[in-house]
């Protein structure tokens, strides 16, 4: 294999493939890099853990067809470094050399024969504007739980019903559920899938150079689940989760006794002022009344913060508690200036959204488990 | 029980000098669970006699003064205990009469005075200074309280009184067995300075090992010695805590109540367990004992851990601090699988499985961080309704079924 690239496009492709190399790999060819030159254009980089697989594609010169497994991170830690210049690759024997401008690197190639086979991309089902997709995945991929113990927890749902695609995640203290449109192949399509919260929200927010992003899911709920996204030259897939999300829908309460708009922005910065005096397990304490907000946090023996703020707030006055880096996850997630908080009592779940945006395309909401304060 | 039986050499003299000032009592009782079993069967009394489950892997939990004789103590493997002494009578623990017993005497404690320290279920720290305008000098104090448990309970007691906690527990110790010893201050160094180092408070064997290397045999020895030699034998904190000690100095307050730092219970297997589900089904019952004195105290803990013993006693623990701080078995017992589990030990035959929860702390005063689907709610609910029917119809009475195919008496909790 003989190729000859652009520098830039190629750090890239390489840095983005690389990613999801394991640190220590358990088999040490999955710490390689897959390097595909089969045809006169175009180069085919791919990486894969068993769980994940990327893909990028860059157009290049390619002199001299083959394929070739080269150490993944070492590759991406070079490439990064190189000064702007074209950058030559060839394999010599059982190594590869790659020169840039006056810079020289010989590196030991993997046994390409030993490499398991990627996973085939399923079918498009199909496809979303990326960057309303990254937002919707980020937003909702902050309540993911991070806990391994509950892999169920650590992952985001996704229902698709049509037009509409609902994602939902939860760490048992807070749930997030989005729902936007698509463009589906099928118009009456409808199916259910639990992605790996990290995986799909690195997936989504690296696949936003180009306008749409198609999604595809095959073998939802066998065990043999697989996602795959792809945007311009990059394509990702990931194993779906097993096991039974939590039914979530019911938690969402379809009523409340009182409801309190604020500034988003305003909230969100008084909350982390307050929450300075908090410590990791002390809640931070909102009283709402009529006539506006008060924030507290800390006690009597404690350092003490208290802070009011406007706000608009219709129903009975009550005081609730939340872990403060929780309530800023929710702020943080509306994508709204305006914040709208309701409530059905002070150990009974909050529910946080934006202001409506209108065309009832995107829908936001946070549920939020508060906590019951010390008696 | 003291940790360390000293060895009496004469019998106890009156020490030169009044009670004033000592006001700080060590009540402790005589072979504790020995002598509640000798009540109950009482044609016992005057035999060695010796508790803990007899064979295999079992140690005398406690031995009677008779029993002592033949060089029979605590924690010696009850089969070398056997062999010392032929007609050693082995009665098999009951830990519900034991801490029955234990409430009583504390029960006692608490009527002569607030200021109790319980060490452990068979000794505790008094402050008396409030009590002697009502009950009198320290001295007749130690008197009824040591008349009061042998009248009431029908148990001795042993009580050392000084003006250090310190000085009282050696006291009482070296007034063993059912005896008195009162330390005047005066006194204090003459008591102490004979002593051999073993009896300071907080000399192990290892402590005791680097300050025989450095000539030290008495706590004169100590006294007499330059500070920072010690702190060079033993290190800097314990160095200084010791030379102090032996000049009496011990400023430590009777402390009511200290919380507990943690909260734990293991089980030694009569015979090495390699069965995953075998030692699941004992880290089960180890969590639900946990969760049930969590609870029985008010208190939640933060971190759980485990510990681990293999057959040739390598000893390992892993801890896991939770999400939110727990009273929960079910959510002890899984954190406990899930450290097993990441050992990757499956098949290793084990010889002891332990549990301790800790970052304790009081569990009104802990806020608590709901949850959608309020799994640990439910499950506090449920184990809350095993605690009653546990206090009302005893151990066992309701148990996971996990458990069921098992005898009730289950083995020692070591806490």
């Amino acid at each position: 294999m003989k190729i000859r690239v652009e520098r830039d496009s190629f750090a890239d492709a390489v840095a983005w493939a690389s990613r999801i190399l394991p640190q220590k790999a358990a088999l040490p060819v999955l710490a390689g890099l897959r390097i595909v030159a089969d045809g006169a254009q175009g180069v085919q980089l791919s990486g894969f853990d068993y769980e994940v697989s990327a893909q990028a594609n860059i157009e290049v010169t390619v002199a001299e067809t083959g394929s070739v497994l080269v150490p993944g991170r070492l590759l991406a830690e070079i490439t990064r470094s190189l000064p702007p210049a074209p950058i030559d690759l060839a394999t010599d024997g059982a190594r590869v050399v790659l020169t840039c401008g006056s810079s020289r690197f010989t590196l030991p190639t993997l046994p390409l024969e030993e490499y398991p086979t990627l996973p085939e991309m399923p079918t498009a089902s199909g496809s979303v504007g990326s960057d309303a997709f990254a937002a919707a995945v980020g937003a909702v991929a902050t309540a993911a739980g991070r806990d391994d113990a509950l892999p169920v927890l650590t992952g985001i749902r996704i229902e698709i019903d049509g037009e509409q695609v609902t994602l939902a995640a939860t760490d048992r203290y807070r749930l997030a559920v989005r729902t936007l449109r698509w463009q589906p192949v099928e118009p009456a399509m409808q199916t259910t899938a639990l992605v790996p919260a990290r995986t799909l929200a690195e997936a989504a927010k690296s696949l936003t150079s180009g306008a749409q992003i198609s999604i595809a899911l095959a073998g939802a709920g066998t065990g043999e689940g697989l996602i795959g996204l792809a945007g311009a030259d990059r394509s990702t897939t990931s194993r779906l989760l097993d096991g039974e999300f939590p039914k979530y829908r019911s938690l969402l309460p379809d009523s409340s006794s009182a409801t309190a708009r604020v500034d988003s922005a305003a909230l969100t910065d008084a909350v982390r002022r307050v929450a300075l005096v908090a410590s990791r397990t002390s809640p931070i304490r909102l009283s709402f009344a009529a006539d506006g907000l008060e924030l507290e946090a800390g006690g009597v023996d404690e350092a003490e913060a208290r802070e009011s703020l406007p706000a608009e707030f219709e129903g009975e006055a009550l005081t609730i508690a939340f872990n403060a880096t929780y309530l800023l996850d929710g702020l943080g997630s509306l994508d709204s200036d305006e914040a709208q908080l309701s409530f059905t009592g002070p150990t009974k779940p909050a529910v946080l959204t934006g202001k409506p945006d209108g065309d009832g395309g995107s829908d936001h909401r946070y549920l939020l488990m508060p906590v019951r304060l010390a008696s | 029980m003291s940790r360390k039986q000293l060895v009496r050499s004469k019998e106890l003299p009156e020490l030169p000098g009044d009670d004033s000032g000592c006001t700080i009592l060590h009540a402790d009782m005589d072979a504790f669970f020995a002598s509640v079993e000798l009540r109950r069967q009482p044609e016992l009394r005057g035999r060695p006699v010796a508790v803990g489950h007899p064979g295999g892997r079992g140690v005398v939990l406690a031995a009677t003064y008779e029993a002592r004789t033949f060089g029979i103590y605590s924690a010696m493997p009850m089969s070398r205990a056997m062999r010392q002494c032929g007609g050693l009578v082995v009665v098999p623990p009951d830990h519900a009469s034991y801490s029955e017993a234990s409430k009583q005497v504390m029960a006692i404690l608490r009527s002569i005075t607030p200021e109790v320290q319980p060490l452990s279920l068979d000794e505790a720290f008094l402050d008396v200074a409030g009590a002697q305008r009502r009950l009198g000098t320290p001295r007749q104090i130690a008197k009824q309280i040591r008349s009061q448990i042998a009248d009431e309970l029908d148990l001795p007691c042993s009580v050392g009184v000084a003006s250090t906690k310190f000085v009282a527990k050696l006291a009482s110790s070296q007034a063993k067995p059912n005896g008195l010893l009162v330390v005047p201050r005066e006194s204090v160094i003459a008591f102490l300075h004979p002593l051999p180092i073993g009896a300071l408070w907080g000399v192990g064997e290892r402590t005791e090992e680097a300050l025989a290397r450095i000539g030290m045999r008495t706590i004169a020895d100590i006294a007499h010695t330059d500070v920072s030699t010690l702190v060079n034998a033993v290190g800097k904190a314990a160095g200084a805590h010791l030379h102090a000690l032996a000049w009496g100095r011990d400023a430590r307050p009777v402390v009511t109540d200290e919380p507990d730092r943690s909260i734990g219970s293991e089980e030694t297997f009569a015979r090495d367990i390699a069965d995953r589900g075998a030692i699941v089904r004992e880290l089960l019952r180890l969590s639900e004992r946990c969760a049930e004195r969590l609870r029985a105290g008010g208190l939640v803990a933060r971190t759980a851990s485990i510990k681990i013993r293999f057959a040739d006693f390598t000893t390992i623990t892993r801890s896991r601090t939770l999400p939110e701080p727990t009273d929960v078995a079910q959510v002890i017992y899984d954190t406990s699988c899930r450290l097993y589990d990441a050992l990757g030990i499956d098949g290793s035959p084990l010889r002891l499985v332990g549990v301790r929860m800790e970052g304790l702390a009081a569990a009104r005063s802990t806020p608590q961080q709901l949850t959608i689907a309020g799994e640990q709610e439910e499950w506090r609910a449920a184990e809350q309704a095993v605690d009653q029917v546990t206090a009302r119809f005893g151990r066992g009475a309701v148990r996971p079924a996990a458990l069921v195919d098992r005898s009730g008496s289950g083995g020692s909790p070591n806490t």
